[in-house]
């Protein structure tokens, strides 16, 4: 038989004060989680948004990123005569040999430089990335000065606004349309004219080709000739891969950052919970006696004292979320320790966070409350009572 | 019998014991506590007998293990060896959860200082006994109005025991050691926090009790007011009893 | 001192919640201590850098090149006393995990450069006359266990290959700022290799190094360096090594800015702990306060009780903290290696720790303390009973 759930709750209600202040050391700690959670999410959806199953990226072997990357146009040229590109309408090759680099850009109001990834594309680029579309203004001309910035570096850097003008490689590119690219790393990057900005920039060769495949089976086959013709030193991934990785080390830094954290922090609320929870015991070990002498078994007095503890974790587990899903307003941009450029993404929240969060915040609460319940249970009745 | 004038009389005349059957029956009861290395002997060799519709005040020096023998009784402590049979039933030889299943329809408690949840209201404190019952919510709602109208506090149901006197908690009390309408009623020093005027009317409460409800009452107290109330008063002294003043 | 005595006894009434409590704040204070030697750490470069160093990159991005032929103009540039240069080469020892910085420099000036590397003359010389030779830092020749005369092969990434080497050096730092990480190489190995494979990227350069006579000669000499190669194929900028430094970290700044309020965050977590066990004591304790009160004692008192209570506890869980960073603190920077190659618990950082605690232990004190010196004696002597 059971002890009423209402006696728990009331029991939370009568010491306000302490069960606002142990629940708001658990909200918190809740919060951070799900903080946690959020980023790593929030740079999973941009990288699974970043790239296309079906899309092939090569660079050469031993690069880490396009930016280290080097192929020379003949390679190029002879993955292009390669049967699994595809063709798109008209007949021409879904393939796009682009150039990457990085330049420097002071960042608007703080005029902190950080690098930007300006990407020279081919006519195809824009075909291959359905994520990317041109939101405000136009393409740039062929053969002109002209540029567009994603949505993210328009806003964030000096002089990547729409009808602004930027100076590198000795010339002045206009920036006359902004592209939208979702919350996929393209956002943060600048795109013009391939062959432009190699005559710019003094780079006779590219950094990477992509192209579609014809079929997206035929990826295997792909990758194990080209890389062992000895006309080619270059590496195949698959695009959905390539972006993966080229987070790989980001993501691995925030997850162990953000699960030490975690883990000190829950410490510290679980201590909270448990000197609250042992003090509840002790100041009504009367009561205990009471229920326990009129028949209450020890579980029910073990049920009534984790009810307790669990419902300190949720209410602080419920206000924590609350308060974390304002995060998802805020951006976070920061420089990606692989490719050296500017990565900028969001704290997303799924319902799958909802649940682990308060889960975990139930967890704390019963690793806090067991122990003193434990005690609790355990006491002799006639010592129970003895204390009046 | 007893000669004197008691409050208890008011109530109605005491029944003749000697007709009633034996409902508590204690056998040789040994109790002592461990104290570091110290053994305490507090019970030894008690034996004796209660009758149904008693009303026995246990009395004795502090430290002559009164409360520990009521404890027993109440099966809320462990013999270290005899046996208490209540009502054709061994409690010494029942588990703890056994024994918590016993207590609650056979016990009712009346503490000193009340034991009320402070959490919860009077009607929910009285109501507390009957949840380990299968009875259901209406059910349960007509015992706990009925107790409540025998100690005369129906008027102050929702009140919680902060807002209570003394007098009117302990009286909540005796309505939650009623409730279950228990085998027998056991009171341990139930005037001790009380006033001279509200002590009074908690023992002519307990009169009723036992006088017109005929329920068997064991109460340890120390104070001679409250055992004029009683028909049987036994003495603890060292841990054994003496003859019982009838 | 008997008032400290009673309050010393006070706080251990409880020696279950008062452990508790110190364990929390002990973990706090840990914590506090680890994040602010890990943001410490990030400024580890910045804080390293000599004011009479300038770097000297392309004006687009580190990721272009210089040209060969600048070395000489920049040399005339008055103020300069020191040209060297180099390209941050980006090798990898077997794995990418094992990584740490490895740069082609221009070796006779860029060790005359930076004398806080310290080499035996011996190894100076042999590795200044070996053409593939390379000198290493203390830290990652005792984790790899090189040694003088080793042959250590690197994969190249940015240029492409297998480079083979022979560590001819072993440098310590000058004092423990310095960082003992680093692999370094001859430039014109790199260059000549280039001139066979890749031509077109011979005679390039990835940053100037160059060294000032004065300090304060730092912008004049930026200016006109960067004058000089106006509206040349590659334009240069040139700042100082300090400000070279921190435009790494700001590139990372929302990383340190997010770790710098957590570890404020863990700080509230923990008053709330410390306050909460603060006011159940002293609810407890009311009754006990009203009988002082009786006594003659003023409110004042309860104050002192209260407060000492809160620091005591406060101060014991903040030392055992601050004694715990420093094996803590070792472990990681072991671990962490070459990632955070300066990692050590600074002063200041022990000093926030201590304020950390006091501040906990006072504002953990602030409501109980009020609402126990304003009860009143009867209302509190009614607690006991």
């Amino acid at each position: 038989m059971k002890v009423p759930v209402s006696y728990s709750f009331r029991n939370l209600w009568t010491r306000r004060l302490t069960t606002i202040l142990t629940a708001s050391g658990m909200a918190l700690v809740v919060f951070v989680f799900a903080a946690i959670l959020m980023l790593a999410e929030g740079l999973q959806k941009t990288l699974v948004d970043t790239g296309s199953y079906d899309n092939v990226v090569l660079i050469r072997k031993g690069s880490q990123s396009e930016v280290q990357s080097g192929i020379e146009r003949l390679q190029a040229s002879v993955i292009e005569t390669q049967p699994e590109v595809a063709a798109g309408a008209g007949g021409r090759k879904m393939l796009a040999k682009e150039v990457v680099v990085l330049i420097s850009l002071p960042k608007r109001g703080t005029d902190k430089p950080s690098n930007v990834i300006i990407r020279g594309v081919s006519e195809e680029s824009l075909a291959m990335r359905p994520q990317v579309k041109l939101m405000e203004g136009r393409m740039p001309r062929p053969s002109s000065s002209e540029i567009i910035a994603g949505e993210s570096v328009s806003r964030r850097f000096t002089g990547a606004g729409i009808g602004e003008t930027l100076r590198f490689g000795m010339r002045d590119w206009t920036v006359v349309g902004i592209f939208d690219a979702g919350s996929t790393g393209f956002s943060s990057e600048i795109w013009g004219d391939a062959d432009q900005l190699m005559q710019a920039f003094r780079r006779p060769v590219y950094s990477s080709v992509i192209f579609k495949l014809r079929d997206a089976s035929g990826f295997d086959a792909f990758k194990a000739r080209v890389e062992s013709d000895p006309r080619l030193t270059v590496e195949a991934k698959r695009e959905t891969r390539f972006y993966a990785d080229q987070s790989e080390m980001m993501a691995k830094f925030l997850r162990i950052l953000g699960t030490s954290l975690t883990i000190i922090f829950s410490l510290g609320a679980v201590i909270g919970a448990m000197i609250t929870m042992y003090a509840a015991v002790a100041n009504r070990t009367a009561e205990i006696g009471t229920l326990r002498a009129l028949g209450f078994q020890r579980r029910s007095i073990l049920g009534a004292f984790l009810m307790e503890a669990l419902l300190l974790g949720f209410i602080g587990g419920a206000v924590g979320l609350f308060f974390a899903s304002f995060l998802q307003l805020l951006t976070i941009s920061t420089l990606n320790f692989q490719t050296f450029s500017e990565l900028a993404f969001s704290f997303t929240l799924t319902v799958e966070i909802v649940w682990q969060a308060l889960l975990f915040s139930l967890i704390m609460g019963f690793v806090g409350g067991v122990l003193p319940a434990l005690q609790a249970s355990r006491m002799k009745i006639v010592d129970a009572l003895r204390t009046t | 019998m007893t000669d004197s004038v008691t409050t208890c009389d008011e109530h109605g005349p005491s029944p003749v014991l000697e007709n009633q059957p034996v409902i508590v029956e204690v056998r040789n009861v040994n109790k002592a506590y461990l104290r570091g290395s110290h053994i305490i002997p507090v019970l030894q060799e008690i034996n004796f007998d209660i009758r149904e519709g008693e009303f026995l005040a246990l009395m004795g020096p502090s430290g002559s293990g009164k409360s520990t023998l009521l404890n027993l009784i109440a099966g809320i402590d462990k013999v270290d060896s005899g046996t208490i049979v209540i009502g054709g039933v061994d409690i010494t030889a029942l588990d703890e959860t056994e024994l918590a299943h016993w207590r609650a329809t056979n016990v009712g408690f009346i503490f000193q200082f009340y034991n009320l949840i402070p959490v919860l209201t009077a009607f929910e404190n009285v109501e507390l006994p009957l949840q380990l019952t299968g009875l259901s919510r209406s059910e349960r709602r007509d015992h706990v109005e009925m107790a409540l109208r025998v100690v005369n506090l129906s008027h102050r149901m929702e009140h919680y025991p902060s807002q209570l006197s003394g007098g009117e908690q302990q009286r909540v009390a005796i309505a939650r050691a009623v409730v279950t309408d228990p085998t027998i009623l056991v009171a341990d020093e139930p005037t001790g926090d009380l006033d001279r005027a509200s002590a009074k009317e908690i023992m002519s409460l307990m009169c009723r009790l036992s006088r017109e409800s005929r329920k068997t009452i064991i109460m340890v107290t120390h104070d001679p007011k409250a055992a004029e109330a009683a028909q049987v008063i036994r003495n603890l002294d060292k841990g054994s009893l003496n003859n019982a003043h009838p | 001192m008997r008032t400290l005595k009673l309050i010393i006894r006070n706080a251990f009434r409880h020696k279950l919640r008062t452990g508790l409590t110190i364990l929390g704040i002990t973990i706090a204070i840990l914590a506090f201590g680890m994040l602010r030697t890990m943001v410490n750490a990030w400024y580890a470069g910045v804080e390293a850098s000599s004011a009479n160093r300038l770097v000297i990159r392309n004006s687009i991005s580190l990721v272009f090149p210089l040209p060969l032929a600048y070395k000489d103009k920049i040399r005339q540039v008055g103020g300069v006393n020191l040209v060297s240069w180099g390209n941050w080469f980006g090798g990898v020892f077997i794995e990418e995990k094992n990584f740490f910085p490895n740069f082609a420099v221009e070796p006779k000036s860029y060790l005359a450069l930076y004398p806080e590397y310290v080499i035996p003359e011996l190894q100076k010389k042999t590795f200044l006359n070996d053409r593939k030779g390379a000198v290493a830092g203390k830290k990652i020749a005792e984790k790899f266990g090189w040694k003088v005369g080793d042959t250590v092969v690197l994969k190249g990434t940015i240029f492409p290959g297998n480079w083979e080497f022979t560590i001819r050096g072993i440098y310590r730092g000058k004092d423990r700022s310095v960082d003992e990480t680093q692999f370094f190489f001859h430039w014109e190995y790199l260059n000549e290799t280039m001139k066979k494979t890749a031509p077109r990227r011979a005679d390039q350069v990835g940053f100037y190094m160059i060294g000032i006579t004065n300090p304060n000669l730092a912008g004049e000499v930026s200016t006109t360096v960067d004058g000089t190669f106006k509206n040349s194929l590659a334009e240069t900028l040139t700042e100082t090594e300090k400000a070279f430094q921190m435009s790494f970290v700001s590139m990372t700044e929302a990383i340190l800015v997010a770790i710098q309020f957590v570890s404020v965050v863990i700080i509230v977590i923990i008053m709330a702990v410390v306050a909460n066990t603060m006011a159940m004591t002293a609810r407890e304790r009311i009754g006990e306060y009203a009988v002082f009160k009786t006594l003659g004692f003023g409110g004042w008192f309860i104050a002192v009780l209260i407060f000492g209570e809160s620091l005591v506890i406060s101060l014991l869980g903040t030392a055992l903290g601050i004694g715990l960073t420093f094996p803590v603190a070792a472990a990681f920077a072991d671990y962490l290696g070459t990632f955070f190659p300066i990692f050590f618990v600074e002063r200041e950082t022990v000093y926030m720790d201590i304020a950390a605690g006091i501040l906990v232990g006072i504002v953990a004190a602030l409501f109980p303390t009020w609402r126990a010196v304003k009860i009143r004696i009867a209302d509190g002597l009614r607690r006991i009973g």
